[in-house]
């Protein structure tokens, strides 16, 4: 399975874990940071995960002068 | 997961609710949301113009979005801050989110308007680039708000914005920015009001609001806010939010409620000690705005020779 992960952008190959939540879990990435988009649709921690899959993880936090 | 409202299948799940919504529901949560942060703090007033100060990322072009959705007379306004092509690509969001809405978005270019970019005035004034960016921000939003008669100046600073700050505050018992610390900083001489509807909306709500409503935003992160304090305070309270989820928001509104008032003796003091810079006419404790101060040194002018773009 593929991962996108950004900040910078970068692939990832990865053996295809059960669900979304495991997948952070294994890459040690809190849930509240990020956003996972799979195929291009937002995705909950529970939804199963397939090989063919392209999943994004994208950050959400953002700490500049606001 | 199915949504908690129309069961239909969940696309994000938002555990300090314990809930999942679908697209539909998820939009309309986020709306209800800012409309309630508004009224509970009386943050805009029917027929008021609000500016809306927008850096091409996912919290200022969603605050701008819902703004409109609720009805308001909203406009927006970026700062190019010089930082390479970090603003660039910021700018191009910005002016893409205006255009598509045929919305006004006024723009304020650092360097060619006033001679200096944020790297530039952090050294000079020995600040650290957010430093100088946000008083960069502070004073620009505030100029422009003021000279084009708009009634308030709404900024994107979400749930966790505000839980980082403050922590930062509490830590370091920082009593005049507790004071100041609030939805609304209310509008005095100088000074328009300033307000953060989005301040019951997590920073991952936020992201997630934007890709269900179609709204392209900057995904990057500014290159000189790798590292700093700030972002430390965000990834201690998200550890802290996993394990117990519901505690920024607790820590923020119970602060709200509870804490904030005892700490605003300090700000009216300080704001009853202000008068027009000698500059550009902002109010300041001194003689010149510390904006002013940091552009005459970065430009290598003395002071008081410039009356403002």
């Amino acid at each position: 399975m593929k991962v996108v992960l950004r900040n910078p952008k970068r692939e990832l190959d990865v053996p295809t874990p059960p669900n979304v939540g495991r997948l952070l879990r294994d890459l040690e990435i809190v849930p509240e940071t990020v956003l996972v988009i799979r195929n291009d649709t937002l995705a909950t921690h529970d939804e199963r995960l397939s090989d063919g899959d392209i999943v994004e993880i994208r950050p959400v936090m953002s700490g500049g002068a606001r | 997961m199915k949504c908690g409202r129309c069961r239909a299948p969940a696309v994000i799940d938002v555990r300090r609710h314990n809930a999942g919504y679908c697209r539909d529901c998820f939009v309309r949560h986020c709306g209800e949301q800012v409309r309630r942060a508004v009224e509970q703090f009386d943050m805009i007033r029917p027929g008021e113009r609000v500016l809306v100060a927008v850096s091409g990322g996912k919290d200022s072009l969603g605050l701008w979005q819902l703004l409109r959705d609720l009805g308001y007379d909203a406009e927006g306004l970026y700062l190019g801050l010089g930082i390479g092509a970090y603003s660039e690509e910021s700018a191009a969001f910005a002016r893409a989110f205006a255009s598509e809405r045929a919305l006004k978005l006024h723009e304020v270019d650092l360097a060619s308007e006033y001679g200096f970019d944020v790297e530039n005035g952090a050294r000079v004034a020995r600040r650290a680039p957010c430093s100088a960016c946000g008083l960069s921000k502070r004073h620009l939003f505030n100029d422009v708000a003021i000279r084009n008669g708009y009634d308030v100046l709404a900024t994107g600073h979400n749930l966790d914005d505000e839980a980082a700050v403050l922590f930062g505050n509490v830590l370091r018992w920082e009593t005049e920015f507790l004071g100041r610390q609030h939805p609304v900083l209310p509008a005095a001489p100088g000074f328009v009001r300033k307000v953060k509807p989005l301040i019951r909306l997590s920073e991952r709500e936020m992201a997630a609001y934007c890709v269900l409503s179609g709204i392209d935003y900057i995904v990057e992160e500014c290159p000189m806010a790798a590292g700093n304090r700030h972002l430390g305070y965000k990834t201690a309270l998200n550890e802290i939010e996993e394990r117990s989820p519901g505690s920024k928001a607790a820590f923020v509104f119970g602060f709200l409620e509870r804490a904030h008032d005892r700490f605003m003796d300090e700000v009216d003091d300080a704001r009853a000690d202000l008068h027009p810079c000698s500059v550009c006419g902002a109010p300041t404790p001194g003689d010149t705005c510390a904006f002013c101060r940091m552009r005459a040194r970065a430009v290598g002018e003395p002071l008081a020779l410039r009356t403002g773009p």
